[in-house]
């Protein structure tokens, strides 16, 4: 279980992006993290994965265990081999590189060779693009197929904990379903999921249990299906922008109905 | 005929040489975004530990000190000096290289005094004759020994672990970072590397084949001229390192013979300049194209 006690998180002197935020992340299923821009998702999962100092932020006050190890002061590294392992936003592929040398850069913090191609195997069967396109170059790839190699890199050192943040940003419908889907087939195979989404009908569809940040701590948060169902969420986040009240009506029923059709398609390709 | 074979085979030898050093600017740079200024200061120092070992180790084992202390010097470097400042951006990060290039040249040719001492012993002054052609044994050898080291490099920096690592670094720092690659331990090897490479680089550089000086602060300045080789061939480029420590010395050999010794030292950076007037990121540099 990975808990977040009181976290405060500073850039430079003075800007404060987390205000003593709590949280838990079970260690078997998928939390969703909703919220505006400048909420304070990503500076989330930068402190979870040890790169808030290549952001110049800091943690002033409080305090992020896994299991009973205190990780924020571990840098990226050491964090990754406690099996917590982060998607960044806007997928960050090594475009120079090809398809499989992304996936053995992300093999690297992995702990033995036998360990390494079993990931390998398992990432080519949820992703069988990327064994098609191996020998190509990354930045090649569309993006579509860029989000299923950032997860698939990171997939490499066989995860415990999986950090994704936005993978459905500036992808096609389709595409996100499909994202969906295997993400929900990630969890299946025993790996948790934190997964900070813009997106909200697509990450309550996923989720098990969800949480909404507003202004650097955390507003809302329960099981997906209760936040869905929620009137402040549906209002902010599942239709927020309609220009009026019978249009965010009319979209959060959309919304409703996209939630259904979404849950039943991940349990037809689970 | 025969003076123009000549010529491009000794030009060919020196920019092997200038391609070692100009390699160790790039793979220093693309590991850490730093242009290392202190690169002609680790020629001087693997050159020194020669002389100064030399009597008591023989040739051969002085070499050898040679080369592992350059190396185990820029690892010095990097550990104490730029490990620390992380955070500090590549051009105050630059000029602090350019402080310990002053610092370790100044005590060298403070210690060397009034003698050069020529430390190619087992190639330097024995010239070849091939029908009617004179080459400069040194140069042919730094061609082998260059080559064999740039595929060594290039095989390493393809398909280990390592070349992954460093590859993935240079090209975006996070998310090496988020896959658990360490950076230190990357950018702790590349100046290893760097400085391996200038030690080997200056058992050519100083003799009388290559510069007609032994090891003064001349081997310095010639060491500088990997710089313009670096540049010209793409800074964040390795292939474009081998290319530009080529026509560098290529440059060097042909303008010597063909106008003058004074001329070829502004030859080299004139040829600089006219590859940035028609390509600003260098032959094979990628590093302002792909960022957008």
């Amino acid at each position: 279980m990975l808990t977040v006690r009181n976290l405060r998180v500073r850039y430079g002197r003075s800007v404060a992006a987390l205000h003593g935020l709590d949280l838990d992340v079970p260690d078997d299923g998928v939390l969703a993290v909703l919220g505006s821009n400048g909420a304070g998702k990503s500076t989330l999962l930068r402190t979870l994965s040890g790169t808030l100092r290549m952001h110049r932020g800091e943690v002033v006050e409080g305090e992020v265990r896994y299991g009973d190890r205190r990780i924020d002061r571990l840098d990226p590294a050491a964090i990754v081999g406690l099996g917590i392992v982060g998607v960044p936003e806007g997928r960050q592929i090594f475009a120079r590189m090809s398809v499989d040398e992304n996936l053995r850069a992300g093999g690297i913090g992995a702990r033995s060779a036998a360990e390494r191609a079993e990931a390998k195997q398992r990432v080519h069967e949820l992703f069988p693009v990327l064994a098609e396109r191996a020998g190509q170059r990354a930045g090649l790839l569309s993006g579509g197929e860029q989000q299923m190699l950032a997860i698939g890199r990171a997939l490499m050192s066989s995860p415990r904990l999986l950090l994704l943040d936005e993978p459905s940003l500036g992808l096609a419908p389709k595409i996100v379903e499909r994202i969906a889907a295997t993400i929900r087939e990630i969890h299946a195979q025993g790996t948790a999921v934190v997964l900070v989404e813009q997106n909200a009908v697509m990450a309550l569809a996923v989720a098990d249990t969800a949480v909404v940040l507003e202004v650097g701590s955390v507003a809302l948060a329960g099981s997906a299906a209760e936040l869905a169902g929620s009137e402040e969420v549906q209002r902010l986040y599942l239709g927020g922008h309609a220009e009026s009240d019978a249009d965010a009506e009319r979209e959060a029923q959309q919304a409703r109905e996209q939630r259904a059709g979404m849950r039943g398609l991940s349990r037809w390709s689970g | 005929m025969e003076t123009f074979v000549q010529l491009v085979v000794n030009g060919l030898g020196k920019g092997a040489v200038f391609a070692l050093l100009a390699l160790g600017f790039v793979v220093i740079f693309k590991a850490t975004e730093v242009v290392n200024f202190a690169h002609g200061s680790l020629v001087l120092f693997g050159g020194y530990l020669v002389v100064a070992t030399r009597e008591t180790l023989g040739w051969a084992g002085a070499v050898v000190v040679g080369i592992v202390g350059a190396g185990l010097l820029a690892l010095l470097v990097e550990r104490l000096l730029l490990s620390r400042s992380k955070l500090a951006d590549p051009f105050s990060l630059a000029l602090l290289t350019i402080g310990v290039d002053v610092i370790i040249t100044e005590e060298i040719v403070r210690r060397l005094g009034v003698s050069l001492p020529f430390i190619g012993d087992a190639w330097d002054a024995q010239p070849i004759q091939a029908g009617g052609v004179t080459l400069f044994r040194t140069h042919l050898v730094a061609l082998v020994v260059a080559t064999v080291l740039i595929t060594l490099f290039f095989i390493a920096f393809r398909y280990s672990n390592w070349g992954i690592a460093m590859r993935a670094q240079a090209e975006n720092k996070e998310a090496a970072a988020l896959v658990g690659i360490r950076s230190a331990r990357v950018t702790a090897t590349a100046w290893l590397v760097a400085g391996l490479l200038a030690g080997v680089a200056v058992l050519f550089i100083a003799t009388q084949d290559f510069s007609g000086a032994g090891l003064s602060r001349g081997t310095h300045s010639i060491a500088l001229a990997a710089f313009p080789a670096a540049i010209l061939g793409g800074l964040d480029s390795t292939a474009g390192a081998i290319v530009g420590g080529i026509v560098v010395g290529l440059v060097d050999a042909l303008s010597t013979h063909y106008v003058s010794f004074a001329f070829s030292k502004s030859a080299v950076f004139l040829v600089m300049l006219l590859v940035l007037v028609i390509r600003p990121s260098g032959l094979f540099g990628t590093r302002e194209t792909t960022r957008v």
